[in-house]
């Protein structure tokens, strides 16, 4: 039946926003300085907070073990420079709550050389080593998510992973991280890829790029290890193809059914620039120390693409970057899923893929809001083909149920595709994050109940 | 030394940058070509009753809303359609005070009540237009004909009346195309329809600057395509199937498609977006209704022209069109792997 497999090499709906990765998209990465104080809130990943190993006034080298993984979904963290502990202390984060953190004061004249951890073989190692390697490494995704990448390649019982999907797409606005990664460190990308094959088993590696990056594509295609059965697949250029869903059905044609994840069609999807930190850290029984940002936005004036120690205060990164005296918003990750930072105090974690500087004229957020006027233009972007007019005005009558019954709410990943295209302004989006926490919050107090 | 208070806000940051009022802003400007045409072949008698409606729709929605202590939403432009569209439907002669009243019913009525724009179950100059008619049957059956020599300096004495008095219509009112058919058996040409060299409500005469009208509208993605397409097509096919079993009996569907208020309710009625389906599937069908529906009004009920109650039908259930035709969530029926 080839009308039905008419497969378009992408998912259906999604947005075109301006892309504005051009001013940065040719910069090398280049090594950011070192802050003379680097804070490390513990819960920088999903999952459980790292438990600190060192204590006040401890010296540290770098690469050194500050805190260990405290159970499986936890990573364990490391230091981003040689220093001495000055203070353990709740720190602030992006999301307003205070963290358990680590004050690292960095030594001045350090060679900063990395310490030497347990080095995992790629040829030799089973799976189960690679696995604790990674976790080991301290590694989520560097995406944005930050969730422990070892989690997601622990394959369940039962299933089993055919092909191995690397996330080039990037398809945030302004973001050129990944970009940059994929034609700058081709090697640690294969090595990472043949780590990840060993470890889910799959018999096939597919890159995924979006097509603004065919010279990323060109690259890595031109470099192709010849023993390893990797392909590159590029792909239209669409928002939000980054989303895991969304990249899986572009490439296999296949939908992730409502509530599973991807294992369940036979894929794993990492992220390209954690697959080149596994490549690059593992081999030497490393930690994660550093990660490359896209530091960008019309407020900024030295734009670029840098190497970042993790920990490194944002306002130190942006008095170094230089700012605009008139700078309104700082987002971290980029203009449609990025969180806006509310306090300068806060730092450089493994999940931040960038830092977007806005100035008053930037920030176009309308004011007026109008009633839907069902034109259906967010209807037509929604990559879940939900429906978020009907959905946004259940919100307003707090019909929580239906949202969840009727109208499948839990399937909305907050993408912002809805609100970027409503006419009528509504915040559709911010509507369905709060219902899906009230729906959360309900829940779980029925289970409390149910359990006392 | 960088400041230390900076706004914050949820994603997303960015916004395509485009607005309701511009939308409404961009069908006035759409509706404007039609409304010359029908100066044009009516004289001021046309724009007296088109001007009338809509000063009386936009009066109503800044009334209304100081009444409710809101701010005006005149700002919104949608005012400004409705009474332009309720305007083109009615007769160049209808007396001034009726088409007042129209304006008044149809913000009132026909949008207000239901909670104001993005509320409205009918298209509000629809409700209006239907009102009239059942007030004022006569009148509002009374249609004017085109190209008058005098059309610009001259004022029907009709129109004039003064408010509750039962206007005098002058004896040369021409009959419509469709109720020509209906009544007396007589068939106009297609390219006198496509032109507007006929006589009819103010704007049911250009199908081509309609057309024109709706293709800007769509072009600029402001117009879901899909209902006219849907509304003209059923509405050919009913015909056409009819004229083939009897071409003695019924009209060509040519004819059908281009007399009539039919172009100006596909393109400017049946398409307002809160009053139509939101899916792509709902849209298909609720074109199709519409269609069919006028089709056999025309042809079958009392009455010449049945678009405007078909709209206004099919508008009633465009809700219950929704609940039962979804898109499918992604996710869920799982669609099966490339094979
Ligand atoms: S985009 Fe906005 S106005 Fe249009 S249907 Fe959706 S919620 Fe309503
Ligand atoms: S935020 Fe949710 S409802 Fe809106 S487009 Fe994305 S997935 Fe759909």
């Amino acid at each position: 039946m080839a009308l039905f497999n008419l497969h378009k090499n992408t998912f259906k709906h999604g947005i075109h926003p301006p892309e504005s990765k051009d001013e940065t998209s040719g910069l090398p990465i280049r090594q950011f300085a070192f802050a003379p104080v680097i804070i490390l809130p513990m819960a920088q990943h999903i999952g459980a907070p790292s438990e600190i190993v060192v204590r006040e006034g401890q010296e540290v080298q770098r690469g050194q073990l500050l805190a260990k993984a405290n159970g499986f979904v936890s990573v364990p963290l490391h230091a981003p420079v040689s220093g001495k502990v000055r203070k353990i202390a709740n720190v602030p984060t992006i999301s307003g709550k205070m963290s358990t953190g680590i004050y690292l004061e960095a030594f001045p004249f350090s060679t900063q050389e990395v310490l030497e951890g347990n080095p995992i073989d790629p040829d030799t190692a089973t799976p189960e080593e690679i696995l604790q390697g990674i976790q080991d490494a301290g590694i989520v995704g560097l995406g944005g998510a930050a969730f422990p990448t070892h989690v997601k390649l622990k394959i369940p019982e039962g299933k089993t992973c055919e092909t191995l999907i690397i996330n080039g797409v990037e398809c945030e606005p302004y973001l050129t991280t990944d970009h940059r990664v994929m034609l700058e460190q081709e090697a640690d990308i294969f090595m990472g890829i043949k780590y990840l094959l060993k470890v889910t088993g799959a018999e096939r590696a597919i890159i995924g790029i979006e097509a603004n990056k065919q010279d990323a594509a060109d690259h890595l295609t031109k470099h192709l290890p010849k023993d390893l059965p990797v392909t590159v697949q590029v792909l239209p250029v669409k928002y939000p193809q980054g989303a895991e869903k969304m990249l899986i059905t572009s490439i296999l044609g296949t939908e992730i059914p409502s509530g599973k994840l991807p294992i369940e069609v036979g894929a794993v999807v990492v992220n390209v620039a954690t697959t080149a930190e596994i490549g690059r850290l593992l081999p030497h029984g490393r930690g994660i120390q550093e990660r490359v940002i896209t530091i960008t936005g019309p407020g900024v004036k030295k734009k670029g693409n840098y190497l970042i120690p993790v920990g490194t205060p944002l306002r130190f990164v942006l008095e170094q970057v230089g700012v605009d005296e008139e700078i309104s918003e700082v987002y971290m990750g980029g203009p449609m899923m990025g969180m806006a930072v509310s306090n300068l105090d806060i730092s450089i974690v493994k999940g931040t893929s960038g830092i977007l500087v806005f100035t008053k004229k930037e920030v176009n957020r309308p004011t007026t809001i109008y009633p839907c006027i069902k034109c259906g233009a967010c209807v037509d972007a929604c990559p879940i083909l939900l429906n978020p007019s009907k959905l946004g005005i259940l919100a307003k009558f707090e019909a929580y149920d239906e949202m969840v019954s009727d109208f499948n709410l839990m399937d909305c990943f907050e993408c912002g595709s809805c609100t970027y295209v409503c006419p009528s302004h509504i915040p559709l989006v911010q509507y369905f994050r709060q219902a899906k926490r009230i729906v959360r919050k309900r829940e779980a107090e029925k289970k409390e109940k149910a359990h006392a | 030394m960088l400041k230390k208070t900076l706004d914050i806000s949820t994603s997303p940051h960015i916004f395509k940058g485009r607005s309701t009022n511009q939308i409404m802003k961009n069908v006035v400007w759409a509706l404007l070509p039609v409304v010359f045409f029908s100066v044009y072949s009516f004289g001021i008698n046309a724009l007296l009753v088109i001007a009338t409606a809509t000063f009386a729709s936009v009066l109503t929605e800044h009334v209304l809303c100081k009444i409710s202590k809101k701010e005006t939403t005149v700002g919104d432009y949608s005012a400004v359609i409705t009474g332009i569209l309720l305007g083109l439907t009615l007769p160049p002669s209808f007396p001034l005070w009726m088409a007042f009243i129209g304006g008044v019913i149809g913000i009132a009525l026909g949008k207000y009540i239901f909670g104001g724009l993005g509320y409205n179950v009918f298209n509000p100059a629809l409700v209006a237009r239907a009102v009239l008619q059942a007030a004022f049957p006569v009148a509002i059956t009374t249609w004017h004909p085109a190209f008058l020599p005098d059309r610009f300096s001259s004022v029907a004495s009709s129109i004039l009346t003064l408010p509750f008095m039962e206007p005098k219509f002058d004896a040369i009112s021409g009959a419509t195309p469709l109720a020509a058919f209906k009544f007396d058996g007589i068939t106009t040409s297609t390219a006198e329809l496509a032109f507007g060299q006929i006589s009819g409500s103010a704007g049911e005469t250009s199908a081509v600057i309609i057309i024109l009208g709706g293709l800007y509208l769509i072009a600029r993605n402001m117009m879901n395509w899909r209902i006219p397409v849907a509304v003209l097509t059923s509405a050919f096919v009913l015909s056409g199937i009819l004229y083939l079993i009897n071409s003695e009996v019924y009209p060509s569907p040519w004819f059908m498609l281009f007399s009539g208020g039919l172009m100006l309710g596909a393109v400017f009625m049946a398409t307002d977006m809160v009053s139509s389906p939101i899916t792509p599937i709902g849209l298909w069908i609720y074109g199709g209704i519409i269609g069919i529906l006028t089709i056999v009004i025309r042809v079958w009920g009392g009455l010449s022209e049945g678009v405007m109650y078909s709209i206004l039908l099919t508008n009633a259930i465009s809700p219950h069109i929704d609940s039962v035709i979804k898109n499918r969530v992604y996710g869920t029926q799982q669609k099966m792997k490339a094979a």
